[in-house]
């Protein structure tokens, strides 16, 4: 909502002061500012002048010579970049001395070797409008007694200005307006709020008829409209609208379009209240009826667009059910005033916030006047208000009013008074306020506020919430309306205790481990959006199951992902084509897999991944041990699978206490073609929330033996059927407590093994908690060791190593 | 005899100070002190002399040997030092030779900038909530007091989701549902913050993104007023930003707050800066939780985790986030 300074004190004259610290009240009163402009403020040195003469610069295409006459009759050369201006036309001119808004100081100077004794201006360079291009042209808009020399601002007769634009809040309705802005201001500084008089004299710019006899106006659906009311300008002139008007549109961000149009945007601004205008000559016998649509009933709107509309749309109908108009959000194209209209049927309504935002959302069809209508306008003496005001503005300009206008009712909000406890109010602000002082603050906005004693004895206040506040209905809501008023900045502050003390949950400990862990051996955390284009899931030879968006930004971002493969794929691609290489990625998110039967929501699940390109499956398995320690994940195994996206061969399942949690090994090779990355790339992806939601292991203190050990190292030659995870646990459940530790040290492939077959070689740690071991004890659980590797087929023993 | 023995003492104590390998002082050590040296064949000479002269002799021979002991030892010491050195220099090695080998990863931004808001969040009591990136239109809006036809939902741009009824499911568009979500489980009190990513159809560029991250933050307890949640967004921004930056409160405009504000932090050159959005949990909320708005009151302030690394670091394109250019990830 764009406000100016000098249209604000139309309505309260005691709003003055510094503009910066008006802007801090209207801020702190929710009106945010979010842009301030001092217009008409223009500097002392730019004078009115006349182009006496144009010429081309002989050594420059851009740039001309213009001459012109700043009041002293001589003709100074100015080189100039703009080429709008004609001889005779009058500018405003800067001479050399003067320092403009943007601190630039205007010299003589050269330019291509022609001098250049001052600057033209544009509008925005002297703060007189946006406008940067061309030189402002000021032929129209000066004085009668306007002299060349004389100061700009006097020989236009502006008056310095200042332009808020103002964020409003969906629940001000009434600071849609002008003077809803100023009603808050006024409040807020302590200064008189009232409405002029916009009641036409009786001069002749009224007939006699009686607009009763005019009009009829029907609402078929009360739940629709809660008042419309209409009347009749005659003799109206299409044509364009006095410069002030203009001008104060121009500056409220609204194009001037023609008188009617004009009006009816002004009086909308000024007073919050939308308002329609049709050719009553399209209207038979001026009567009009106000019911929901049907579906499949269609309307060309003033666009020109054929619309259809949907059940619950509110329209306006002639008497033969003739659509012409939907209600609140654009009128039809049937009955627009032309260049050949000469009377106009005003409507001044009220309709259901609802109802408006639903038919603008479906339409896509936001405007100046239902984005008033959504929020919820007026529906009380703003109406009689703003017809009034429309009438004078027109007959301003030659029209003649009928008398009265008809008002034809619907259902409207319940405005009686509402009970409200001052302790209530205290107790949610943490003040304490009186009932009269809240009282004082809300009648300062035109709420009525009466302090009343309760049955308690407490001194409560009846509030009569005004007709321009629709959003404002309860306790709270005038709650917060006290609290605006009070100043939120005089709210005490303090700080609750809670008797919980804080922290992280066990799982959001353990995530920050795991985070560690990746870091501490050199990945970098990555954070891809979620977001994969169609086709990406099947590149990464995974299941194309992904949740798709209804309204994606673009196809790229058009598919929730599954997997954090995909992602970490693209990084990979990414950084190796811009020469970056060692990379070890790591990324904890969300994926999102199809919803289980009978949900709603997908089954979104905190992934882990971690990615290392030019590593190979055992690095992705160094750094599942590593995540195994830190986290004390029991029972961790890896299953032979070919899990879809990895290397067919060199990949595995993770089961941890016997549950699935993920997979580990290498990306398949065509996978990484199809992503064009460099690999192999060693991969792990582990459900985070099921691996540290799950069991953990004991960390219970088991004794250290005081007494020697033995190393005993054992090769077998091992088929490839067999994996060395089977061996070290049949070495282990042979050894059972004396076996102190298993370690395999070494594995060979090569000439000296069978074909199908390599050397697992073990060292393998015996100890006894309670004594030293004798040679033949050891001896002996040396051999149970070797017979329960061996039972298995394709296990034997190669001899010591 | 003495006599003799002194002058072979010095020229001993000569040549083993100029002594330059431990064979040539192996030799020495023979020469001087062994079976045939002129100190053994003193001693076993003293045998002859007379008892008046055997102990003065003896004593004198006896200082001499150690003499020479002592100066073999001491050219053994000096041998071994200086071998010492040698090798030592042999195994001279230039460790700047050796840096920025081993390579500690890094935390993205997004994450150091969550770690600690939580921290600060927790050290103020406050327990750390979590909930679902897609969510339902209950818990993203109805719940929240943003019934369908609200022209408040139209301002989320939601990113909806092709499941169930359309725009019934949707990529959440901020963090106020985990307030929803909490509250249905837990009965007050609650002091939680729920950090997350939120997604809105905002077009990438310098400084937006279509998924981003928030902090929300939701207390219900007793008593709790307006003045508590100015004085709960004034600790966390002192405790947060430093204790010099101060906080303020205007009135604004979120259909799950009454009363609502934006809050603002000071900033060095004594402007404001917009944080976030805040405000008295409305009593529609509570009661769509189960919640009685006249035994509980509450307040939730909410605001972007990115934008605190952005400034932080001073970014000028928040896409880095997102990029993964390690480039980019290894300089935090």
């Amino acid at each position: 909502m764009r406000v100016t300074l000098s249209w604000l004190r139309e309505f309260a004259p005691g709003i003055h002061g510094d503009p910066v610290e008006l802007s801090e009240t209207l801020s702190a009163l929710g009106l945010t500012v979010e842009d301030m402009t001092l217009i008409g403020d223009v500097v002392d040195g730019v004078v009115l002048a006349k182009v006496l003469d144009l010429r081309p610069h002989p050594a420059a295409d851009k740039i001309q010579l213009v001459d012109v006459d700043a009041g002293d009759g001589e003709a100074r050369q100015v080189c100039c970049g703009a080429f709008n201006m004609a001889v005779g036309d009058l500018i405003p001119f800067a001479a050399p001395g003067t320092v403009m808004p943007d601190g630039l100081k205007i010299q003589q100077r050269k330019m291509r070797g022609e001098v250049s004794a001052g600057m033209c201006c544009s509008g925005a360079e002297i703060g007189l409008s946006d406008d940067h291009e061309g030189i402002l042209v000021l032929n129209d808009r000066v004085v009668p007694e306007a002299e060349l020399g004389m100061g700009v601002a006097a020989a236009i007769g502006a008056e310095p200005d200042v332009l808020w634009d103002l964020e409003v809040n969906a629940n001000r309705p009434d600071a849609m307006s002008v003077a809803g802005v100023a009603r808050d201001l006024a409040a807020a500084l302590g200064v008189d709020f009232s409405f002029p008089d916009y009641r036409v004299a009786d001069d002749g710019s009224r007939n006699d008829e009686d607009a009763d006899e005019l009009l009829t106006v029907e609402i078929l659906d009360p739940t629709l409209c809660g008042r419309f009311a209409a009347t009749v300008l005659r003799g109206v002139t299409v044509g364009a609208s006095p410069q002030w008007m203009a001008d104060r549109l121009e500056l409220a961000g609204m194009r001037p379009v023609n008188s009617i149009v004009d009006i009816s945007n002004y009086v909308m601004l000024e007073l919050g209240q939308p308002n329609h205008t049709f050719d009553l000559a399209a209207i038979p016998n001026g009567r009009l009826r106000v019911r929901r649509a049907v579906p499949g009933e269609r309307l060309t709107t003033l666009d020109g667009l054929e619309r259809d509309l949907a059940a619950g749309d509110g329209v306006i109908t002639n008497e033969s059910d003739v659509i012409v108009s939907l209600a609140g959000v654009m009128g039809g194209a049937n009955t627009e005033i032309s260049e050949q209209t000469t009377d106009v049927l005003l409507e001044m309504a009220w309709w259901d916030p609802p109802t408006i935002s639903r038919t603008v959302k479906r339409l896509n069809l936001v405007s100046e006047a239902s984005s008033r209508f959504r929020r919820g306008a007026d529906w009380g003496e703003s109406i009689d208000r703003s017809i009034q005001r429309f009438v004078q503005l027109a007959a301003q300009l030659g029209a003649t009013a009928v008398s009265g206008f008809v008002d034809a009712a619907g259902n409207t909000p319940d405005r009686s008074p509402l009970s409200v406890r001052s302790a209530k109010v205290n107790g949610l602000l943490g003040t304490e306020l009186s009932a009269t002082e809240m009282a004082g603050y809300l009648s300062s906005v035109g709420f009525g506020a009466e302090v009343v004693t309760s049955d308690r004895g407490a001194e409560d206040l009846a509030v009569t919430i005004p007709t321009w506040r629709w959003d404002t209905e309860t306790e709270t809501d005038v709650a917060e309306e006290v609290a605006r008023l009070h100043g939120y900045e005089n709210i005490a502050r303090t700080v609750p205790r809670g008797e919980l003390p804080g922290g992280l949950t066990d799982y959001q400990v353990r995530r920050r481990s795991v985070r560690q862990v990746l870091v501490g051996c050199g990945c970098d955390e990555t954070f891809p959006m979620p977001f994969l284009a169609p086709g990406d899931l099947l590149r990464a030879g995974l299941e194309d199951n992904g949740v798709t968006l209804s309204n994606p930004l673009v196809a790229e971002q058009s598919v929730l992902r599954t997997s954090l493969l995909p992602g970490q794929l693209k990084a990979i691609a990414y950084n190796q084509s811009h020469r970056s290489f060692d990379l070890r990625f790591f990324e904890i998110g969300h994926v999102f897999l199809p919803p289980p039967t009978g949900r709603l929501l997908p089954d979104e699940r905190e992934h882990l991944a971690v990615a290392l390109a030019g590593e190979e499956a055992p690095q992705a398995v160094a750094a599942l041990d590593l995540l195994e320690r830190e986290l004390g994940l029991p029972n961790v195994v890896l299953r032979s699978a070919s899990p879809p996206g990895l290397h067919a061969t060199r990949s595995a399942e993770v089961l941890v206490a016997g549950r699935v949690a993920g997979v580990v090994g290498e990306v398949d090779p065509l996978v990484l073609d199809n992503y064009g990355v460099a690999g192999p790339v060693a991969w792990l992806e582990l459900d985070l929330g099921g691996l540290l939601g799950g069991p953990r292991r004991s960390r219970k203190y088991s004794p250290v033996s005081k007494y020697p050990s033995s190393d005993i190292d054992l090769a077998f030659e091992v088929s490839d059927e067999v994996t060395a995870a089977a061996v070290e646990g049949s070495l282990r459940k042979a050894g059972q407590a004396l076996l102190a530790g298993v370690e395999l040290f070494d594995v060979y492939r090569g000439e000296a093994m069978p074909a199908g077959t390599r050397s697992l070689a073990y060292r393998l740690r015996f100890q006894a908690h309670d004594r030293t071991l004798t040679d033949s004890e050891v001896a002996d659980v040396r051999r149970a060791c070797i017979d329960a590797a061996t039972r298995r087929d394709g296990v034997c023993l190669r001899g010591l190593v | 005899m003495i006599e003799t023995l002194r002058r072979t003492a010095v020229e001993a104590k000569a040549r083993l100070a100029e002594v330059e390998d431990l064979d040539a002082l192996a030799e020495l050590d023979v020469e001087f002190l062994g079976k045939k040296s002129a100190v053994t064949l003193a001693k076993r000479r003293l045998g002859s002399l007379d008892p008046g002269q055997r102990r003065t002799a003896g004593q004198a021979v006896n200082e001499i040997r150690a003499e020479i002991e002592t100066a073999v030892e001491s050219a053994r010491g000096r041998l071994a030092q200086a071998a010492r050195v040698l090798q030592l220099e042999a195994e001279r090695l230039d460790l700047t030779e050796f840096r920025k080998k081993a390579r500690r990863g890094s935390l993205h931004l997004v994450t150091q900038s969550r770690d600690r808001l939580e921290d600060v969040f927790v050290g103020m009591g406050f327990t750390v909530a979590e909930g679902p990136e897609v969510e339902s239109a209950w818990y993203n809006f109805e719940a929240l007091n943003i019934p369908e036809w609200h022209p408040a939902r139209g301002s989320f741009d939601t990113i909806f989701v092709d499941l169930g009824e359309p725009e019934e499911v949707m990529l959440r568009s901020h963090t106020s549902p985990v307030q929803i979500r909490t509250m249905e489980k837990q009965k007050p009190p609650i002091y939680i913050v729920a950090p997350g990513r939120t997604f809105r159809t905002d077009t990438a560029d310098a400084t937006h993104l279509p998924a981003f991250n928030q902090i929300e933050g939701l207390v219900v307890d007793r008593g709790i007023t307006m003045g508590d949640l100015a004085g709960t967004i004034d600790e966390f921004v002192r405790a947060f930003f430093g204790g010099d930056v101060e906080s303020r409160l205007r009135p604004s405009y979120f259909p799950f707050t009454e009363p609502s504000a934006e809050f603002d932090i000071s900033r060095a050159d004594g402007t404001w800066l917009e944080l976030g959005g805040c405000g008295m949990v409305h009593p529609n909320v509570l009661r769509n939780c189960g919640i009685d708005p006249d035994e509980w009151q509450g307040f939730a302030f909410g605001f972007g985790i990115d934008r605190l690394a952005v400034m932080r670091h001073e970014l000028d394109d928040i896409r880095e986030l997102v990029n993964n250019d390690v480039r980019f990830l290894r300089q935090f």
